[in-house]
């Protein structure tokens, strides 16, 4: 398990990470969200031992960061921003360096190494100096440290940035994989992700944490989550209008494009009621409307986002 | 157990250094330059042959003022370029102890530097075909100009981790090594001594490498004189730790 007790960080007057605490159990994948500057990396500098806390702690598999901090590291992979590599050395230098540090020896560490390049799809690069990658494989060269000595705690600061479709792809399968038996903390500025990988999510902005919880019932919090979108043929915005007032269960009905040719609109129910939709369905079919699409809203991440932290 | 981790992190460490330093040409360059000015200030300053003497007093003296020059720059990457380039958040974030990269480091860049040194092996080779010379000043002297390396070798490495520049770096441990080497110039004692207490001067002259450096170019193997080397290099490593841990907060 992955502790953080009320850790601070403030580089002299400015409060860069304030007070944040909470638990990351293995199986667990944790999105680390928040707007630039937020203080994520910082805070993953912290808990990783590269930089002191101003006060609080970080407990890593029952060894804290500040008292044990060889112990609590040993169990860690991590994987810093913008990918620091030895621009100097092969891949498999390099990966062999990481592996020796890690107390691999012989054959062990032959076998470590080779297999971290195949899972890391850096065969056929791994005799070129890291200078000479693309950005997306020196990405990949630094992943690969992060999990080559099968570490129980992974720490992941941006781990797709800059990777291509299909990587981010394959990164988001391996750390899915991986995450049975593993407590992760991965930061992102992409959302998708986030549905994609993670099992929980904090948004922290200027520094505090001002959301935690899983990503479907973040959600549950946009504006338009439970809302019925739909979209008609050609129809009369107030024929359409009187006939949804008259399904029950109806708040409000919000028109967001009456062209000549379609007329979408988007219709809020009381409260989360499933049924409401196929009321609406059946109420328009009756009035003879042409329905071209109809569902309901999941809300998206985005704009949960932009409303916790722009407030 | 846990010696045998240290040796493995402070040999793994000191791999990736010796690598970077003779993966890359800017190393022979050094080389050269080291050998080519060793031979021009014996040769032509000192005027070696001339002398007459089957020693290597002329060549050794120079070591110290070569050093001034040459060791920060061997040095001056060994942690600005890991500030620059962001890599010291990995190293820095591996199970092993700050003190184990420190020290992984410091040996490397002191094996690069004493196989320069070695590589002076012509000098000797010659006062032997032209004399019989007394090898005991020749080891001592070779002895003590490695140990004094190593000295100038930790206030580059100490400097180094003061700035991401390396040039700043460079520059900080000139001033410092001039520093270490004009305490005990006797040209510079002789004006202190005309208005400074005796204790003074022997304070300042005795923190310089000249004066630690000289018995040993004689061939004497003071015990003194090495701890006075092994002192500076583990007081200037340990403030290049308490330097890292500040950069850090
Ligand atoms: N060494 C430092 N000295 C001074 N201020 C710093 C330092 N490191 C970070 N900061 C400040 O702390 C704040 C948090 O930075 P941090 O890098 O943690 O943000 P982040 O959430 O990772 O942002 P991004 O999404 O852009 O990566 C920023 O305002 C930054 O300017
Ligand atoms: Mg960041």
């Amino acid at each position: 398990m992955i502790e953080v007790k009320n850790l601070s960080k403030s580089f002299g007057p400015k409060q860069a990470v304030n007070r944040i605490s909470f638990r990351v159990q293995k199986g667990e994948i944790l999105g680390f969200l928040g707007p630039n500057g937020a203080g994520k990396s910082t805070s993953m500098r912290m808990i990783t031992g590269f930089i002191p806390p101003s006060d609080g702690t970080a407990v890593i598999g029952g060894h804290d960061i500040l008292t044990a901090p060889v112990d609590a590291r040993r169990k860690i992979g991590y994987l810093p921003e913008n990918a620091p590599v030895y621009p100097d050395m092969t891949v498999y230098g390099y990966l062999d360096f990481c592996a020796q540090i890690r107390g691999f020896a012989g054959s062990e560490r032959l076998q470590r190494v080779k297999e971290t390049i195949e899972r890391c799809f850096l065969t056929g690069v791994e005799h070129q100096t890291v200078n000479t990658l693309s950005k997306g494989f020196k990405q990949r060269v630094c992943f690969a440290q992060s999990i080559l000595h099968d570490p129980e705690y992974l720490i992941l600061d941006e781990p797709t940035d800059g990777l291509d479709p299909n990587q981010k792809h394959e990164v988001r399968l391996m750390i899915r994989k991986m995450s049975a038996e593993k407590a992760i903390i991965l930061s992102t500025h992409i959302l998708d992700e986030v549905d994609a990988v993670c099992t929980r999510a904090i948004i922290i902005a200027n520094g505090s944490i001002v959301a935690d919880d899983t990503p479907e019932k973040l959600r549950a919090r946009s504006s338009v989550h439970g809302a019925v979108s739909v979209t008609l043929g050609a129809a009369a915005a107030d024929a359409f209008t009187a006939c949804a007032r008259a399904v029950p269960g109806i708040r409000q009905i919000e028109l967001l494009e009456t062209s000549g040719e379609a007329l979408k609109a988007r219709v809020f129910p009381e409260d989360a009621d499933p049924l409401v939709a196929e009321r609406l369905v059946t109420a328009l079919a009756a009035a003879d409307f042409e329905v071209k699409s109809l569902f309901v809203e999941q809300g998206r991440l985005d704009d949960v986002f932009r409303a916790i932290t722009t407030s | 157990m846990k010696t045998d981790e240290i040796i493995n992190h402070v040999s793994a460490i000191f791999k990736r250094e010796i690598k970077a330093y003779f993966g890359s040409p800017v190393a022979y360059v050094f080389i050269a330059i080291f050998l080519l000015l060793i031979g021009f200030f014996t040769f032509n300053i000192s005027h070696f042959f001339e002398m007459g003497q089957a020693d290597l007093r002329a060549f050794f003296e120079w070591h110290p003022w070569l050093y001034m020059f040459l060791v920060p720059a061997v040095a001056m990457r060994l942690w600005a370029e890991e500030l620059r380039m962001g890599t010291i958040e990995l190293v820095l974030t591996f199970p092993i102890t700050p003190g184990e990269v420190i020290f992984g480091k410091f040996l490397a860049a002191w094996a690069f530097i004493g196989v320069a040194l070695a590589l002076t092996f012509p000098m000797v080779i010659t006062v032997m075909y032209l004399g019989e010379p007394d090898l005991g000043p020749i080891v001592s002297g070779y002895i003590g100009s490695f140990l004094m390396a190593g000295a100038f070798l930790s206030v580059g490495s100490m400097t180094s981790a003061l700035t991401r520049s390396q040039v700043i770096s460079f520059i900080l441990s000139l001033f410092i090594c001039l520093f270490f080497i004009l305490a005990g110039f006797p040209p510079v004692t002789a004006i202190l001594a005309d208005w400074a207490p005796r204790w003074l001067i022997d304070i300042v002259s005795n923190l310089s490498f000249l004066s630690h450096f000289v018995s040993m170019q004689r061939g004497v193997l003071d015990l003194r004189d090495i701890l006075y080397f092994c002192s500076v290099i583990c007081f200037m490593l340990f403030a290049n730790g308490i330097i890292l841990q500040q950069r850090r907060a």
